[in-house]
């Protein structure tokens, strides 16, 4: 009998096909991965299962029963359990608080019984956790642990594991691993969603591969090869956009010496950050989620304030500028959420104007004419689909970034800060925005491209930087990045 | 000078009965992530209700329930649109304080009509409780309204941080995702406690026309509502630091309508106005190191 | 219960201009149950609110003084809100701007009235500015809740003016409190003979006009829509956040100053505490219904102002409370808060 059995199922979201006529068993036991790019409709297909989307068409058997899952609750209840990136806890609770959180049907709540429930689950799962700790004190891995505990506290007996790892650093996946392994052979079936070739390899039975919302293949791990995976994965043999050769070390143009910013409770978020940009040059820097990325493009845009250091552009102190400053020193920047760094209310053109008001101003008076004007040629340029009196919010998220590319890159800068220039973009817009970045580079600019997408980096990197745990762990050329050398930077190891 | 202090803490704990109430109540609503200004037009709903109820019953107690009540509509709709609805929460709670304000009005025009002499009733008795005790007798010849409204605080306190409900309602105000995904359904608790918080503001109105006034006036509340959005900040959101928040508030207005008595060389207008005063301060303090819910003011859209 | 969400999903500019006509619809089905509680005819009752009060000039004129006050209040508003500044001090600022004209008109009572009226609304204009000023510093330097002091401000000028009206500007000839009456020079002309339409009318048409401007066509403007609509984005383009927010507050407090300066010298010539009724509060009602747009606004005011005038005919013909129209106005609020979620979203039902 099979633990889950999914059956043709069909999935839109708008004019985007997102799970076409998918087939998936899960055998009782197994690790079985669900193999994909960003975007194959890996996420789509357990969230289905999980009752947070609901499928078009298409069946749903668990233990052999058809079931009709409308919500989380309801595939609780059938004993499937989901834990995702994005944390479902509540900070201010407690780690027992957060387990008996909607599950426990009693009026009133003993701090002592559900910590003692708690705790004893906790050894029967051999999972560690400390009860009476608040969440909001915890690492990232100590609440992945929390959320798996949560599940299997509901009786969970299947476990969706959404890109377990990419918010942890080694030592956490090996632990991860082991206590997966160790649950599977207690009885439990578990789906483990993931892009990297070697972590499935590694921990999974069975892969089922995703293509563009449809399966792949299903296969066993011993019947297959990484490199077949990747094949089936991206359906073609080579990526997008090719790099030229890269460019011998330059006279550096944005120099960062010694950047630290203090967080909360005096936390050090970054950590003596020091590198430098020269023409014509990209510098990539890597990591996994969650290491100081965020808060350096921060600083780096003029968001925050750093603590210690200084940065320089062609040798002058920029260090304290507030951002628009910033950007009239001759430094693009595009926000690490577009989101964030446009206003969706406004229009297009009044977006594309926003950092350069003076220049937009005559006798007081906006010239409406120019905006209009700057931005029907950007727009044209960009190849940007909306017009100037557009609201953003309406652009579709590959034309918002080109409104944000376009925006840093208009005034010709000497320095860009590329933040996640390619997060969340589907195919074609992601092409078109690293085959820019890359003319950007040909045109002489020093360009900062901090990105968690570890093949963009190395695709279009002239010398790459790994940042773990806000300091930066080596800085190498591109010809000698190997994904083994960076793997291991990425994880800390000396 | 003794009579002098006993006095001023009796008149503490009367003026901060309100507060109580009102304060207790903001706390539901803003421990499940919503600001509630209908606060203001809440409490004036229940003075109305209250007084009018008491008034046609002849019963003080009817008059209570009726506030209770008529709290809990309020809070009903201040749900419905910044709960279901999801609008700013600045502008419909201050929407609901117009609304149930007009009502209030215009419920009391079309029952009593417009008399020259405003209607009245025999309001509720102090209870004495140590009546032979010169020092404590005093302080402890209260309504009984002051009496439940200091009872409320551990009671309210045991329900956030003992019962399930309580944990619930706490996770809602920080998280409302993390709550949804633990399959409770935010926006029914959302309206809860928005109903729990409307009949706790409706009863402290009441106290105000049904206990110390016995009648209905249209300056009845004056600001008490937006006393409390301050003060529930200044409690850090806890049940008990709510007694103290209100007992400080309650002792300044005390404090200023005693020295007005005893003859001082200034415009009184300016000793009213000095608990306002000391609210901003105390918010300007307190509100730097507020910890407030993670999700107040944010609506929640499911995605 | 019928389960619904809402989803993201722009609608037809069309139905963007029919919100406000829905809302009123609306809101007058809802309070069709008060009518009728109270014993009349909603139907009779609704002629008497809208079609009475445009019948006559003089009544006609009559909707014109009672949307004055609020034409200034509501774009006082509409200029913080835009900005993303919560000011729900116009009130108390209205009265601030009463009270430095009240100071005025007391004060220089030997100066023509080209140079009194000016200085008047100037004056006026700063008491406001004033007063909202401890709020907005606050806020932008110590992140301090605005909509909260905003409130606290209004209670405390209350006292305030109820302190000097029963202590120095006292009238000295009757004792009552309220203060000296104005000299001729400092009241503001009236527009038309025989009606109480007076020059605040024309001022607030030209405020109007300016602040349509500002918003639309400067660069301030630019920077308040953008800090309005989202602080993250504006300060990630270089705009100063704070001192945007500041500029609003202030020059918000300033429009709702003269509102204050408009009903003193062009209706009471004296200060009083009752000379507003709300009107502050109202102004947020304006702002809502204008869709935060200054000829919006306008137009929002004038309906405003007929159901102020409808009310009280509504009240004299059949005897319902006048507060009739406090409920019109404050559900119209609530309703058109409600639509106008459907600008930019949609509701499925689930």
């Amino acid at each position: 009998m099979l633990a889950v059995e999914m059956k043709h199922i069909y999935k839109t979201f708008g004019p985007v096909k997102a799970n076409q006529d998918v087939n998936f068993e899960l055998e009782q036991g197994e690790i079985h991965a669900l193999l994909g790019e960003n975007g194959a409709g890996k996420t789509t297909l357990m969230r289905i299962l999980y009752g947070l989307y609901k499928a078009d068409s298409g069946e749903i058997f668990i233990n052999g029963e058809k079931v009709n899952i409308h919500s989380p609750k309801e595939a609780i209840a059938a004993g499937v359990g989901m834990v995702t990136q994005h944390f479902t806890l509540v900070p201010t609770l407690t780690v027992a608080e957060n387990i008996v959180l909607g599950y426990s049907n009693q009026l009133v709540i003993s701090q002592k019984d559900i910590e003692t429930n708690v705790q004893q689950a906790s050894e029967k799962y051999g999972i560690p956790v400390d009860p009476s700790a608040l969440v909001r004190n915890l690492s990232v891995g100590e609440r992945q642990r929390v959320e798996i505990l949560k599940a299997l506290y509901r009786n969970a007996r299947i476990l969706i594991m959404d890109e377990p790892t990419a918010v942890l650093v080694p030592q956490e996946v090996d632990a991860l691993f082991e206590a997966l392994v160790r649950l599977v052979k207690s009885g439990l079936s578990v789906i483990f969603i993931s892009h990297k070739l070697i972590e499935v390899m590694a921990v999974c039975d069975r892969i089922t591969v995703l293509r563009d919302g449809k399966v792949a293949n299903t296969v066993k791990k011993a019947a297959t090869t990484q490199v077949e995976l990747a094949k089936m994965m991206v359906g073609r043999e080579t990526f997008g956009v090719q790099r030229q050769n890269p460019r011998s070390a330059s006279q550096p143009v944005y120099e960062l010496t010694g950047i630290s910013l203090e967080g909360k409770h005096g936390r050090k978020v970054l950590d003596q950050v020091s590198f430098n940009v020269g023409v014509g040059e990209i510098l990539g820097i890597a990591g996994v989620s969650g290491n100081g990325q965020g808060e350096l493009t921060e600083v780096l845009t003029g968001l925050v304030k750093p603590t210690e250091g200084s940065i320089k552009i062609d040798g002058r102190d920029i260090t304290n500028f507030d951002p628009g400053a910033i950007s009239n020193a001759g430094i693009g920047r595009t926000p690490q959420d577009r989101h964030e760094g446009t206003i969706g209310d406004l229009t297009v053109a009044e977006n594309l104007a926003l950092e350069h008001i003076s220049s937009y101003t005559n006798k007081g008076m906006l010239d409406r004419k120019k905006i209009q004007e700057d931005a029907a040629e950007i727009i044209h340029e960009f190849q940007i689909k909306a017009s100037p009196g557009d609201q953003l919010r309406k652009l579709s998220g590959g034309n918002m970034q080109k409104v944000v590319l376009a925006r840093a890159l208009s005034r010709k800068p000497r320095v860009l800060i590329a933040s996640q220039p390619t997060r969340g973009l589907d195919v074609g817009a992601t092409e078109y925005v690293r085959k820019r970045l890359l003319e950007e580079r040909d045109r002489g600019t020093a360009v900062v491209l901090l990105s968690e997408d570890l093949d963009e980096v190395l695709a279009l990197s002239d010398r790459i930087a790994v940042i773990y745990e806000g300091s930066i762990r080596g800085i190498i050329p591109a010809a000698e990045a190997t994904p083994e050398k960076l793997g291991l930077l990425m994880a800390g190891a000396a | 000078m003794g009579d002098f202090l006993v006095d001023l803490i009796a008149a503490t704990l009367r003026i901060a009965t309100p507060l109580i109430f009102a304060t207790l109540g903001e706390l539901f609503c803003e421990r499940a992530g919503i600001l509630n200004l209908g606060i203001e037009g809440t409490m004036f709903f229940g003075a109305f209700t209250g007084f009018t109820a008491a008034s046609l019953t002849g019963s003080l107690w009817l008059g209570v329930l009726t506030a209770l009540v008529g709290g809990m509509l309020s809070g009903l709709i201040m749900s419905l649109f910044s709960v279901r609805l999801g609008v700013n929460q600045h502008v419909s709670g201050l929407g609901v304080t117009l609304l149930m304000t007009a009502l209030s009005l215009f419920g009391f025009r079309v029952i009593f009509g417009e008399n020259r002499i405003l209607p009245s009733i025999q309001p509720f008795k102090q209870l004495s409780i140590f009546s032979e005790s010169p020092v404590l007798g005093p302080i402890f010849s209260q309504y009984t309204l002051t009496y439940i409204a200091i009872a409320l605080i551990p009671i309210i306190w045991w329900i956030v941080f003992r019962t399930n409900f309580g944990l619930n309602l706490r996770s809602v105000g920080d998280n409302p995702e993390a709550t949804d995904a633990a399959g409770i359904n935010v926006y029914r608790l959302r309206t809860i406690a928005l109903v729990i918080g409307g009949a706790l503001m409706g009863v402290g109105g009441a106290y105000l026309s049904v206990a110390q006034l016995g009648s209905f006036t249209f300056g009845i509340v004056a600001g008490r509502g937006w006393v409390c959005i301050a003060l529930i900040i200044f409690a850090n959101w806890h049940p008990i630091k709510v007694l103290w928040g209100a007992l400080l508030f309650g002792g300044v207005q005390a404090l200023q309508s005693r020295l007005q008595l005893t003859g001082l060389k200034l415009p009184y207008e300016l000793f009213l106005a000095l608990p306002y005063i000391v609210t901003i301060i105390a918010l300007t303090i307190a509100g730097r190191n507020a910890s407030y819910p993670a999700a107040l003011l944010k609506p929640y859209k499911r995605e | 219960m019928i389960k619904f969400r809402l989803e993201r999903s722009p609608a037809a500019v069309w139905s963007k201009a029919l919100i406000p006509v829905v809302a009123v619809l609306v809101t007058f089905i809802i309070t069709s149950i008060f009518i009728i509680l109270a014993g009349a005819n909603p139907f009779a009752a609704y002629y008497n609110f809208i079609i009475v009060p445009l019948s006559t000039k003089f009544s006609a004129l009559e909707v014109l003084v009672k949307a004055t006050p609020l034409i200034f209040t509501g774009i006082a508003v509409t200029f913080a809100f835009a900005a993303g500044y919560y000011n729900i001090g116009a009130e108390g600022q209205l009265y601030a701007g009463a009270v430095a004209a009240a100071w005025v008109g007391a004060t220089f009572t030997n100066l023509p009235p080209i140079a009194v009226v000016p200085l008047m609304l100037v004056l006026g204009f700063l008491g406001g500015v004033l007063w909202a000023l401890i709020p907005a510093l606050l806020k932008v330097k110590l992140k301090v809740d605005e909509v909260v002091t905003t409130l606290l401000m209004n209670s405390i000028i209350m006292y305030i003016i109820s302190a000097l009206l029963n202590g120095p500007w006292r009238d000295p000839e009757t004792g009552w409190p309220k203060s000296p009456e104005f000299f001729e020079a400092a009241r503001f002309i009236q527009l038309i003979p025989r009606s109480r339409l007076h020059l605040g009318f024309v001022i607030a048409l030209v405020v109007v006009i300016i602040v349509y401007l500002i918003i639309k066509r400067t660069p301030l403007g630019l920077q308040m829509r953008a800090v309005g609509a989202s602080k993250a984005g504006a300060q990630f383009a270089g705009i100063n956040v704070n001192r945007t927010m500041l500029i609003a507050a202030l020059v918000s407090g300033g429009i709702a100053g003269l509102a204050g300066v408009s009903e003193i010298a062009g209706i009471h010539y004296h200060l009083i505490s009752e000379l507003s009724g709300g009107y502050g509060y109202t102004g947020i009602i304006v702002a809502t219904l204008g869709g935060l747009n200054p000829i919006g606004a306008t137009i929002a005011a004038l309906f405003i102002g007929l159901i102020d005038t409808g009310a009280q005919t509504v009240s004299r013909v059949l005897g319902v409370p006048v507060y009739l129209g406090d409920v019109v106005q404050s559900t119209l609020l609530l309703i058109t808060l409600g639509m106008l979620l459907f600008q930019n979203y949609r509701i499925k039902r689930i």
